[in-house]
């Protein structure tokens, strides 16, 4: 009957249950990047779109009139600077300086609200020139597109702010570590969708 | 519609008006006051048992998985009701539209049926059945407390509910999409459907949608992290396995369902030209992305009851699974592959020979694992001592069934013959008997094999069997004409036939129907009476049928930590190692164990989704902003909320523990 | 796969038992969907080879191993056998390669852009036959058949001489639809704005069913549509009886047919616009509107033009 026993601990006394309770690794950090790859293919469906629609103008504008480089330079130097200050943010809590690391979230956060705010400046000067998300198929991929990717930065920079609030309140304890460790592979994650659109709409677009 | 609405009114009730309320159809107005009925009685029963203090604090607000499985099972038989009576509505008025007859349907309230039918029965039967047995088994067997992420689980939950409230909805205010069940475009975009129907659709979709995906993270985390010691990923059980598989699958298909469904809304709400055909938009796009998606959800399904299957047939033939690897092999090779065939679904697109036969091909070969997994069944069952419990009996039935399914599948797939039989009944026949043949029948074994760890009293094995002939009987009668009518070119969805030769097989479908009907009813009537007679069939060992795995260790109904102390793992079927090798129930040394507290959030962000959604189907502005920023205030909020925690205090678990030796016990002595 | 007696054996214990109906998939008229069906009927004997074991493996294996029957070899920890592990992954290999390899060969030798031909079906059409061209419109909800040929256009119904291919040019009106004459050919998708292309012949004269196989609507139901093979003399006193009674179909008379409608009688036109067809296709047929080939053609000059200075 014994044949079937794989391998014993103990072939005479089998231990059957943990007498100390066991501490299962937290799966928070799991479970997150699990949540960006699935919103990746959130993302991955949007750029298909636009491979598919990107170059059906309808006769309305063509990347190369809407888009307007300079204005992109600075949008993007932006989100990565923003990133680069997140960075710090992180190395700061790692060396427990709250102080520290409040201060680069801070300068984080206004990088990125300096890229929401511009990105919003460059929608509402489309739509008022007659290159809203319905004028064509280019158009409403375009919009899709880039608006999901800001509008998830959006989300980034309320989080950050309940997050510079909650450490603020209780310090960095592990909780908040563990939260500052998602939003900032959320952070990453979102510029790293932003180099895909910025080389394959704006720079493609503009370059084809 | 009023042409001269107050702006006021109009800002108040976006395009929601008095006659959208559809008081002048008999069908709705009954089904409106029997469904107002039973609602106010089942509300006076609990109100006069004071029973909803008891409800919300143990069940709606909890975080425990098990209650949280069971009221997913409650929520999939409740809109298994409403779906079903859908089908015999359809089933009776193509039995007697015919010729001069048109009958009691017209296309626009028989188009809603049809839709209504397909999702619900897809979003909120199947996936509430597969997610609630997920939830309340897997976790047992792996030996783990609770899920990863415990508040996340109740949240899925109501977000699920959410979605099946907005569905039923339209019901009664509004209509409901008449665009067959995956909305498709130009029928689904605003031209041809500017009414409400598919903006309850999208958001009751999409509102689901959220709780699933959360849940399939939450469940692939809990399987990779939560594991008892010494369960290896090749220790665990198969329907762990499986349950892995689906929700890894749930994680890559559910978004890019949501893209879709996202991308259709903005055409009916921005003016966006995905789906058009003008302005440069492709319908096919949708088409490609819905299906990208749908192909995998089928497997999403059936991957977990193969799961069930396997612990059943192992179960009830007292004897080890044939070829676990092969097994786990075959269910991730499904899995892989399951992404790899989604074009089989439109042949007819007239993509060319290359891309058609490339999608036949990767679609024949799912069939490979498929057939390997109910070889090693049948070799399970070989040399085995097989009891024909009720789950067994919906194995075979299953078995018989699946085998016929998956059979008329491959000729599906075949491409020059799927150009004979596409969009038609065969199909219809087809994909009710791979879904009824294998997720209604899995889930019915499966409700019956753990129901006795759930409440800690057997079903009555003499209804369960009644419910099993009628509907594997039903069945095949209500599906075997669909074959023939399909071989007879008859096409799906319509509501009115010419052809008097085709009426006789639309008329023994139907009775078809009202023996499945039987058999839903043989089920309730099981649930009835099994709770009357729960004395005589209670089960004090928590292993009535002699299992496997680990949630058979413990007592039913499990308390709410689920085992006293974490099992460590040696085996496979771990508990029939402990069993065998003389395990002995600890009697002390307890400790206090940590569990989290419960929590409204879930139910309240539910709620608030509903209402938005509400606003965002009727155009009601204020509404759908106000409940979507509650919605980021309650999830912000909650996040300040640290004490989440609770204790049972050791003498608590000393207590329950030395209570379910004394059963033991008892039981052991009695004759 | 043509014999036409793997399709007799498959069909005449069906077609005993379904005395009164007729498995129209199974008799078809047309080469094209006999060889379809020929190929279906072969999958299914291919499949049979494995299923029909299985089943009855099965039904021994659950009734010899039950329980009450005490089995003498029952053995709980029998659980390996690499013997049989390779016949399960292999019994079924095998017949998927076998199908699979028949799926590859008639999915492109029944692709619906192949021409049928001679070469391709000797016993239905005569060598050097001019094919006739037919443009199909699905509308809402019903069907418009264009003969370029002939200058004349019918609505849901269409007509053929038996022995010519036909190849038929699909689009659709608004909607997606698909076009399915079960006796003939297998259907295709119509849709707006794109042309799909489906190949057939028809072996023998009669009058055959045909609709909308895609759900479109609430008037999708009546979308139906007669097919008549006819001799080639038949067929050219019907394109003269159209002539001679037909109406005029011009842009205006295309879009007052256009306007969505159910059950629509059979009605011919015997002068037809010539770019008609073209337009519809091109989403140009409204007064006003720019045909999206040209709309394409200037979005693709602007992609390549280069920067301006």
């Amino acid at each position: 009957m014994s044949t079937t026993i794989r391998d014993t601990v103990d072939a005479d006394a089998p231990q059957f249950y943990c007498t100390e309770e066991p501490h299962p690794e937290n799966g928070t950090l799991l479970g997150f990047w699990i949540y960006l790859m699935s919103d990746c293919f959130i993302f991955a469906s949007l750029f298909a779109c636009y491979a598919v629609l990107g170059t059906r103008y309808a006769e309305g504008p063509s990347p190369r009139e809407v888009f307007d480089l300079p204005m992109l330079a600075v949008n993007t130097a932006l989100l990565l600077l923003s990133s680069v200050t997140f960075g710090f943010a992180m190395l700061a809590m790692a060396k427990d300086r709250r102080g520290a690391t409040l201060a680069w979230l801070a300068v984080a956060g206004v990088c990125a609200a300096g890229f929401v705010g511009l990105e919003v400046r460059e929608f509402a000067h489309m739509i008022a020139a007659g290159a809203g998300p319905d004028r064509s198929a280019f158009l409403s991929s375009f919009f899709t597109l880039v608006g999901t990717h800001g509008l998830h930065v959006t989300v980034g920079i309320l989080w950050l702010a309940t997050l510079m609030v909650q450490v603020a309140r209780h310090g960095l304890d592990e909780t908040n570590r563990r939260r500052l460790s998602c939003l900032s592979m959320f952070w990453h994650f979102l510029d790293l969708i932003w180099v895909g659109v910025f080389s394959f709409v704006y720079l493609v677009g503009v370059l084809r | 519609m009023t042409p001269h609405r107050s702006a006021f009114l109009h800002f108040l009730l976006g395009r929601l008006t008095l006659s959208a309320i559809p008081y002048d159809n008999p069908i709705i107005v009954w089904t409106f006051v029997v469904v107002a009925a039973l609602g106010a009685a089942l509300l006076a029963t609990i109100t006069y048992h004071r029973l909803w203090g008891h409800l919300w604090r143990e069940w709606f607000t909890s975080i425990d998985h098990k209650r949280i499985g069971i009221m997913y099972l409650v929520l999939a038989i409740v809109m298994l009701l409403r779906g079903f009576a859908d089908a015999v509505m359809m089933r009776t008025q193509q039995a007697i539209a015919f010729g001069g007859d048109l009958g009691y349907l017209p296309p626009h309230h028989y188009d809603q049926i049809f839709t209504a039918h397909g999702s619900i029965m897809i979003f909120f039967v199947a996936m509430p059945l597969i997610v609630g047995l997920m939830n309340y088994v897997m976790p047992m067997q792996i030996g783990a407390r609770d899920v990863a992420f415990p508040f996340l689980n109740n949240f899925s939950f109501w977000m699920t509910v959410a979605g099946a409230v907005l569905f039923m909805l339209s019901l009664f205010i509004g209509d409901f999409a008449r665009t067959g069940w995956l909305g498709y475009p130009p029928v689904s975009e605003l031209r041809q459907s500017p009414g409400v129907g598919v903006d309850y659709y999208i958001w009751g979709l999409q509102i689901a949608g959220v709780g699933t995906l959360l849940s399939g993270i939450n469940m692939v985390v809990t399987i990779l992290k939560m594991r008892a010691p010494g369960m290896t990923l090749m220790r665990m059980p198969v329907f762990t396995w499986a349950a892995l598989c689906s929700n890894a699958l749930i994680v890559a298909a559910f978004p890019i369902l949501t893209a879709a469904l996202a991308l259709l809304a903005l055409d009916r709400y921005v003016g966006t030209h995905f789906f058009t055909s003008s302005l440069g938009g492709n319908v096919m796009m949708y088409i490609n992305l819905i299906w990208i998606w749908g192909h995998p959800e089928v497997y999403i399904l059936i991957l977990p009851m193969f799961g069930v299957y396997s612990e059943v047939v192992a179960t009830f033939s007292g004897k080890r699974l044939f070829g676990y690897s092969s097994m786990v092999y075959a269910t991730v090779a499904i899995m892989i592959l399951s992404y790899l065939v989604w074009l089989h679904h439109f042949f007819t697109m007239g993509s060319g020979a290359d891309v058609n036969s490339f999608f036949a091909l990767t679609t024949m070969i799912i069939s490979i694992p498929t057939g390997v997994k109910i070889f090693n069944w049948l070799f399970t069952m070989y040399r085995g001592r097989v009891r024909y419990d009720v789950p067994m009996l919906w194995t075979i039935g299953f078995l018989f069934t699946f085998t016929i399914g998956g059979m008329t599948g491959v000729m599906l797939s075949v491409a020059p013959a799927d150009f004979m039989l596409h969009n038609s009944l065969f199909v219809v026949a087809h994909f009710h008997n791979v879904i009824i043949g294998g997720v209604v029948f899995g889930a019915f074994a499966a409700i019956n094999y753990w129901f006795p760890k759930a409440f800690g009293f057997r079903l009555d094995p003499f209804w369960g069997k009644v419910s099993f002939w009628f509907w594997l009987i039903g069945f095949w009668v209500a599906f075997t004409p669909l074959y023939v009518l399909g071989l007879m070119g008859v096409t799906r969805r319509l509501s009115h036939f010419t052809d008097p030769r085709l009426q006789i097989w639309f008329q023994i479908a139907a009775v078809g129907s009202v023996l499945i009907f039987l058999g839903i009813l043989a089920f309730l009537v099981q649930v009835y009476v099994s709770i009357r007679r729960r004395d005589a069939l209670r089960d004090a060992t928590g292993d009535p049928w002699n299992g496997r795995t680990l949630e058979w260790s413990t007592s039913s109904p499990p308390p709410a930590y689920n085992f006293a102390f974490t099992p460590l793992v040696h085996d496979r079927d771990a508990w029939t190692d402990m069993k065998r090798r003389g395990f002995v129930r600890p009697a002390s040394g307890f400790q206090p164990i940590h569990l989290p507290k419960n929590t409204g959030a879930g139910v309240v962000l539910g709620a608030l989704s509903l209402f938005c959604g509400f606003g965002l189907v009727w155009h009601i502005w204020w509404l759908a902003g106000a409940a979507f920023v509650g919605i980021i205030a309650v999830a912000i909020g909650n996040s300040f909320d640290t004490h989440r925690d609770r204790h049972v205090p050791a003498e608590e678990v000393d207590r329950v523990e030395r209570e379910y030796r004394r059963r033991l016990a008892a039981q052991a002595s009695a004759p | 796969m043509r014999s036409k007696f793997l399709r007799n054996l498959l069909a005449a214990p069906l077609a005993l038992s379904l005395s009164g109906c007729h498995l129209v998939l199974l008799h078809s008229a047309g080469a094209v969907a006999a060889r379809q069906s020929d190929l279906m009927i072969a999958s299914v004997f291919l499949m049979l080879l494995i299923i029909v074991p299985v089943l009855i493996a099965i039904a021994v294996i659950a009734w010899r191993y039950r329980a009450s029957a005490n089995p003498p070899d029952y053995d709980p920890d029998w659980e390996h056998s690499s013997t049989l592990e390779f016949v399960v992954w292999a019994a079924p290999l095998m017949i998927i390669v076998a199908l699979g390899a028949m799926t590859w060969i008639g999915t492109h030798q029944l692709d619906p852009y192949r021409p049928v031909d001679h070469a391709d079906y000797p016993n239905s059409v005569a060598p050097n036959v001019k094919p006739l061209r037919i443009e199909v419109v699905s509308l809402e909800w019903k069907w418009l058949f264009l003969y370029p040929d002939y200058g004349i256009a019918t609505v849901n119904q269409v007509a053929a001489p038996v022995g010519v291919p036909i190849q038929f040019h699909l689009t659709a009106a608004t909607m997606m639809d698909s076009f399915f004459v079960p006796a003939i050919a297998g259907q295709i998708y119509t849709m707006p704005g794109m042309q799909t292309v489906l190949h057939a012949v028809v072996d023998r004269p009669g009058s055959y069913r045909g609709f909308s196989a895609n759900f479109s609507g609430s008037g999708f139901t009546d979308m139906r549509f007669r097919f008549l093979g006819m001799s080639a003399g038949d067929f050219a006193r019907w394109v003269a009886g159209v002539k001679a009674h037909g109406g005029t179909l011009d842009r205006a008379a295309y879009l007052r047919l256009a306007v969505p409608s159910r059950a629509e009688p059979i009605h011919d036109y015997a002068i037809v616009s010539p770019d008609l067809y073209s337009r519809i296709l091109d989403r140009c047929i409204e007064p006003g509107t720019t045909c999206m080939s040209r709309t394409m053609a200037r979005d693709a000059v602007r992609q390549r033009r280069p920067r301006e200075p």
